[in-house]
């Protein structure tokens, strides 16, 4: 190597490293939030006597901080059904996302399922896909009691078989070879 | 050849006096022709003068520093081909769709507020109470539709007309990139306005992108900054809609222009070649079908 060529080198190196100090912390600082794991958030949504078997009651609340009205969601909960054989004594809230791009579902009393006014997906009582577009079933909320209320926590996503797995976004099946094909992102919680 | 005398000549077309040989004689052109000595012009008149050539010396003094004329005398006076018709104005008229909404994006700036608690009311109030907002809003909010109708259509022309093919292969290249880019101006815009439909769209959206087997989850993810859209997806959103996708756009609209100027544009598919002009066919000229005036070297008639 000729003196003029290793400081040619030297001299590209030098900037390619220049280069890649700006660059590098700044993309970082772009991507950054996917590898970020907000705190866990717990809300009361009413005292246990609120809420039935049978039927499901309608909560507001926020499930990121910040934004104001934006941050709110929507739950259905209800208590755990003897009849569906679920495990006793637990409180089941469902999230009113669609499963299929992520439009507000709306649970129809008459009807007993949770239908989706954007593109026509339909979910059973306990939101499983009976209709439409959708490719999983909808998502849940964990819950827990204190205090004589119900407090719901971090969002989950359930497989067909209403298993819980991390959560995923809209659009995405679960299960099977899907928990591959898309995986779960670290800003999510683990499930229940 | 006889000589014609200086009496009947006019001055100015005289031949002048032959350098060293001062003064005028009698048989050549005066080297000044004004018979009088010339009026000294007043400082008034002198700076008339000047100022009637200001604008031309101003641009004389850019065009020499910067070889601006041989740029502009080729890019503006250079060779279209016959059958040029006004399919071929899509194309400018998609830039000038861009730089309205350029234009209009940068005003709008000056009243709007990223954030969640505030986007929605700063663009009510542009809409209600600053002068002249609503229009400016309404250009910029229809002229978006009307840049994607217009990359399509010049992308139609482009496809029909074959304008695709070698050498402007790098050209097509480059227009598809940027239909991707004005369609993610066109996503990222419709967020800013955070009402409903903005809000409801935006989570539509990312969550088709999000449907990507293995890297839509992570784009979702990196396109709201987090499993929800928040604070930073408005900020996020808006920092790509005015800082990072109009720069890609404006450096390729640089280089799409730059490759028609130096390749030139096509003519239409249905144009008739012209006939050769220069190469004649050898067993043309044999045959003695010479019709153009070609004739043999030596100067003689051909003899068929």
């Amino acid at each position: 190597m000729t003196r003029r060529r290793a400081f040619t080198v030297a001299a590209q190196g030098l900037g390619g490293l220049a280069g890649a100090a700006i660059i590098l912390p700044a993309v970082g600082f772009a991507v950054a939030p996917i590898f970020h794991r907000g705190k866990e958030r717990w809300e009361a949504v009413g005292p246990v006597g609120d809420f039935v078997e049978d039927t499901y009651r309608q909560v507001v609340f926020t499930e990121t901080e910040g934004i104001g009205d934006a941050g709110k969601t929507t739950a259905y909960v209800r208590r755990s059904s003897k009849q569906l054989e679920e495990e006793p004594g637990k409180f089941v809230a469902v999230s009113n996302r669609c499963a299929h791009l992520g439009c507000p579902v709306r649970f129809v009393e008459a009807a007993g399922n949770f239908i989706c006014p954007c593109h026509g997906g339909v979910y059973d009582f306990q939101g499983k896909r009976i209709g439409g577009p959708p490719v999983r079933p909808l998502d849940q909320f964990q819950t827990r009691v204190r205090n004589g209320q119900v407090e719901l926590g971090p969002r989950y996503s359930v497989t067909s078989q209403l298993e819980p797995v991390r959560a995923r976004d809209p659009g995405e099946f679960t299960g099977g070879i899907w928990e591959y094909l898309y995986p779960p992102r670290p800003s999510t919680f683990p499930p229940p | 050849m006889p000589k014609i005398p200086d009496s009947i000549i006019p001055a100015p077309l005289r031949k002048p006096a032959k350098p060293g040989q001062g003064g005028t004689s009698k048989d050549q052109a005066p080297t000044d022709l004004k018979t009088s000595p010339p009026e000294r012009p007043s400082h008034v008149e002198r700076l008339g003068d000047q100022a009637k050539d200001a604008p031309a010396d101003v641009l004389a003094w850019v065009d020499q520093r910067t070889g601006a004329t041989g740029f502009l005398t080729g890019m503006l006076y250079r060779k279209v081909p016959k059958g040029t018709n006004w399919f071929y104005t899509l194309g400018s008229a998609t830039l000038f769709a861009f730089i309205a909404q350029a234009v209009t994006g940068v005003f709008l700036a000056m009243f709007y507020t990223p954030s969640t608690t505030q986007a929605y009311g700063s663009i009510a109030h542009i809409n209600n109470e600053v002068p002249l907002g609503a229009l400016v809003h309404g250009m910029h909010k229809w002229g978006a539709s009307v840049m994607v109708i217009l990359i399509f259509l010049h992308m139609g022309r482009t496809f029909f007309f074959g304008a695709y093919k070698y050498p402007r292969e790098l050209n097509w290249v480059i227009g598809v990139v940027l239909l991707i880019l004005t369609m993610l101006m066109a996503f990222s815009g419709y967020l800013l306005p955070f009402d409903q439909r903005s809000f409801w769209a935006s989570i539509v959206g990312i969550n088709i992108n999000g449907t990507g087997p293995i890297v839509g989850p992570y784009l979702s993810d990196f396109l709201r900054a987090g499993p929800e859209l928040g604070a930073t997806t408005l900020a996020r959103f808006y920092a790509i809609h005015m800082l990072l996708v109009p720069g890609a756009i404006i450096a390729l609209i640089g280089a799409h222009m730059y490759l028609v100027v130096k390749l030139g544009t096509t003519a239409p598919p249905w144009t008739k070649i012209d006939k050769p002009k220069i190469a004649v066919p050898v067993a043309q000229l044999d045959a003695g079908a010479n019709g153009n005036g070609a004739a043999p070297a030596n100067g003689a008639p051909p003899s068929a």
